[in-house]
């Protein structure tokens, strides 16, 4: 039997919640297809309740994530990178099914995304944080700290790069994300989360859900268990409800800013502690 | 415990200290009848028509009428406040707009007294607090935040900064003129125009500015002052032209007026409330910690939004800390704000009191057990003795909500992990306090708090350079330090 005779095996395109990879509890998918019309997977179509575990995920994850050293986050994420690399093919598959301009191109700038915002770990408190010159005897300093579950909406394109651009400045600083990914494009997403898992990140601090974002974004911006939503990818009709909604337990409401990868992405999920101790013999 | 000897009390009792009156002056302050809205350099009668009474908390009497802004007078203060950004201030150098807060920041200092009085009349706190911390720091900020105004291209890394524009800010009546220079000093310095809407009961040393901004000669319409009351401060926010809200009040205010700006693009800070816990453990420099805790919980009638309003000490060290507590309770000075020996002032306002009321009922009523010194209140004016509780569990209604009054509950733990358990337990996270003598416990602890200020054995310090601001739902953004700029600017990649 020749090579081209074989079957191929087809994958079960599931959420990732927890470390863990479940279908939707709500049993629902929807299909996914391809620019040249093949019906590529039934993706999994999460429900309010698989948002809800994630977040419950995400909290359990976050006391672990945060206490990490900063370096050895940076590591981690740098790890994203290297098993990503490993799996260009599939991926640039996914993107060019999807319609991507540019599918290689993608891949690598998402690639070095990671690596690039890994970096980052063991430098933002001493650029966005300091001491600070009282008018006393007091020595007091600044440090960013993680804001905690993030909440993020990913855009449609680029499904890969936009998921990761967003996913990446979130977790750096210690936080931990519930991301909802590209509707019209999840296959990616899935890919991604398939990497992630397979690098050292701890299970459930990073959840990608799959699915129809005017469905989840409302919960998810209502949540009182998420500190703070990115909207950078939320439909226009969505964001002043998702706002709204917001303002239940203070959320940080956050959209990404004109620069496509910055220090500032990281720091629109921190919170800033000044430390105050007085100064004798 | 029954086992054990009664504590003896920590101190001997006090000899009764005896203090003649020390009163300063009222006659520095010239009252006007009527004060009218300060809108375009001018002050300008309300096209509202209507006018409120402001008065003195200690004694009900009425200091002065003051203008209600409507919402017409909310569009002319808007308007004048945009035309002086394109004209004069946006482009205006850095340089220069810090020449103008300088002189601001030097005004203040001159007038220090007359604003210390004035505050003091106006919103029931001490003199010795309003002449020795508010007026200090309110005009500190206008000169810290004057040196940054032709520095702001070193503040954000690899960004430009850009200002907003017009700055809609409201502010509470508890630091009426500091939270007043809390607002304007980083916004002016950035390069926007503000519209600033003074707290209701404490008008009265935001339109003194007024007239400091007017000698200062500021280009009109650069600063604008709004006397109001909630409508006011709902009419400004929602104005279409606003494209900047900064608030310091309550959280469920903050929680309105995130609602009220969605979907609009306006950037947004907000400075809420709090249930800071102040921890002391059994190492802890007793009377140092007593002081603190006095302090952190009786400064400015606990009108304070980071007070250390849940005490939380470990079980070893309670009796002591209480009964020296009791005792320092029994020496603070509650009267006439203008006294120079007055430790506790009048409550701001007649609600205020009612708030403070029915939240200590609500502890009786749950079972806690309330302390009070002896303390003669005078008749007239608004009232509230210091009060401490003990046998306060997490759940009561004391331990929870935020009182905004001199009020302390007690609350006892046995480990670290206990206390940081329940310092967190709480949707608030503006501030927190520390007391131990363990450095490693020290960082220990302030990092585990979820806070965004943690006061280690001190409490309640503040400076124009010390980042101040909430986690969780005391609200988002910071304010002081060079973090405090950025609220006021956009910021785009350095290309």
């Amino acid at each position: 039997m020749s090579s081209d005779q074989r079957l191929p095996v087809r994958r079960t395109a599931k959420l990732s919640i927890g470390g863990q990879f479940p279908r939707s509890e709500s049993g629902r998918t929807f299909e996914v297809w391809s620019r040249d019309g093949r019906l590529l997977a039934h993706a999994a179509r999460a429900s309010r309740k698989d948002l809800r575990d994630a977040v419950v995920a995400a909290r359990g994850a976050l006391g672990g994530w945060a206490s990490r050293t900063a370096y050895n986050r940076g590591q981690i994420l740098y790890r994203v990178a290297e098993i990503m690399e490993g799996r260009r093919a599939q991926l640039e598959d996914e993107l060019r099914d999807a319609g991507a301009s540019d599918p290689a191109g993608e891949v690598s700038r998402a690639i070095d995304r990671w690596v690039w915002y890994a970096g980052w770990a063991d430098k933002i408190a001493q650029v966005a944080g300091g001491a600070n010159p009282v008018a006393g005897p007091y020595f007091n300093f600044t440090i960013p700290e993680p804001t905690g579950v993030v909440g993020i909406v990913a855009p449609p394109e680029p499904a890969l790069l936009g998921l990761v651009g967003r996913i990446a400045p979130a977790v750096v600083s210690g936080n931990v994300a519930v991301a909802v990914a590209s509707e019209r494009s999840p296959l990616p997403a899935v890919s991604l989360a398939e990497a992630i898992a397979t690098s050292d990140v701890p299970g459930g601090v990073i959840n990608v859900l799959t699915g129809s974002p005017s469905e989840l974004v409302p919960w998810l911006a209502a949540h009182m268990d998420v500190n703070a939503i990115d909207l950078t990818g939320c439909p226009d009709e969505l964001i002043a409800d998702a706002e709204r909604a917001a303002a239940d337990n203070v959320k940080r409401v956050h959209r990404a800013g004109p620069a496509e990868q910055h220090l500032s992405e990281i720091t629109a999920f921190v919170e800033l502690k000044t430390v105050w101790h007085p100064m004798g013999s | 415990m029954s086992e054990l000897e009664p504590v003896a009390p920590a101190h001997p009792v006090m000899p009764p200290w005896e203090y003649a009156p020390a009163p300063e002056s009222r006659d520095i302050v010239r009252l006007q009848d009527r004060y009218g809205l300060f809108i375009g350099g001018e002050f300008v009668e309300p096209k509202s028509g209507r006018w409120f009474a402001t008065i003195d908390p200690s004694n009900e009497t009425v200091l002065a009428e003051v203008a209600e802004a409507g919402e017409e007078d909310v569009d002319v203060a808007v308007t004048a406040a945009r035309s002086a950004y394109v004209t004069a201030w946006r482009d205006l150098p850095g340089s220069e707009r810090a020449k103008y807060l300088y002189r601001i920041a030097r005004a203040l200092q001159e007038r220090a007294r007359e604003f210390a009085v004035l505050e003091s009349m106006n919103g029931g706190k001490p003199i010795k607090e309003s002449r020795d911390v508010d007026l200090p720091l309110a005009a500190a900020h206008f000169f810290y935040y004057a040196g940054w105004a032709d520095k702001l291209e070193y503040a954000f890394p690899a960004m430009t900064p850009t200002p907003l524009g017009v700055a809609g800010q409201v502010i509470p009546w508890n630091f009426p003129l500091l939270m007043a220079a809390w607002k304007l000093a980083p916004a002016l310095a950035a390069g926007n125009t503000a519209v600033l809407k003074p707290a209701e009961t404490t008008p009265l040393t935001a339109l003194l500015l007024g007239e400091v901004v007017q000698q200062a000669e500021l280009p009109p319409g650069v600063v604008n002052i709004l006397t109001g009351a909630g409508a006011t401060g709902a009419s400004l926010v929602e104005h279409p032209d606003v494209d900047k809200v900064a608030f310091t009040g309550s959280t469920e205010v903050g929680k309105q007026i995130r609602r009220a700006v969605a979907g609009t693009n306006k950037h947004l800070t907000l400075e809420l409330g709090g249930k800071a816990a102040n921890i002391v453990f059994e190492d802890a420099p007793i009377d140092q910690a007593v002081e603190g805790v006095v302090n952190g919980i009786f400064f400015n009638q606990g009108h304070v939004c980071c007070a250390g309003s849940r005490l939380l000490v470990q079980e070893p060290v309670f009796e002591e800390l209480l009964e020296k507590l009791k005792v320092r309770l029994g020496t603070l000075r509650v009267g006439d704000p203008l006294d120079k020996n007055t430790d506790v002032g009048a409550i701001n306002s007649r609600a205020q009191l009612h708030k403070i009321g029915e939240l200590v009922a609500s502890g009786v009523e749950e079972g806690a057990v309330m302390y009070q010194p002896p303390c003669d209140l005078p008749e007239r004016g608004f009232w509230f003795a210091p009060t401490l509780f003990t046998g306060v569990s997490q759940s009561h209604r004391i331990a929870r909500e935020e009182i905004f009054g001199p009020v302390l509950s007690i609350l006892t733990f046995r480990t670290p992990e206990e206390a940081v358990e329940k310092a967190n337990n709480t949707p608030y996270g503006l501030s927190a306090g520390v007391w131990t003598e363990k450095g490693s416990r020290i960082l220990w602890m302030a990092e585990r708090m979820r806070a965004g200020v943690v006061w280690a054995n001190t409490f309640n310090r503040f400076d124009p350079s010390s980042p101040f601001g909430g986690y969780k739902e005391s609200g988002f953004g910071r304010e002081g330090g060079r973090h405090g700029l950025e609220p006021y600017v956009r910021l785009e990649p350095v290309s």
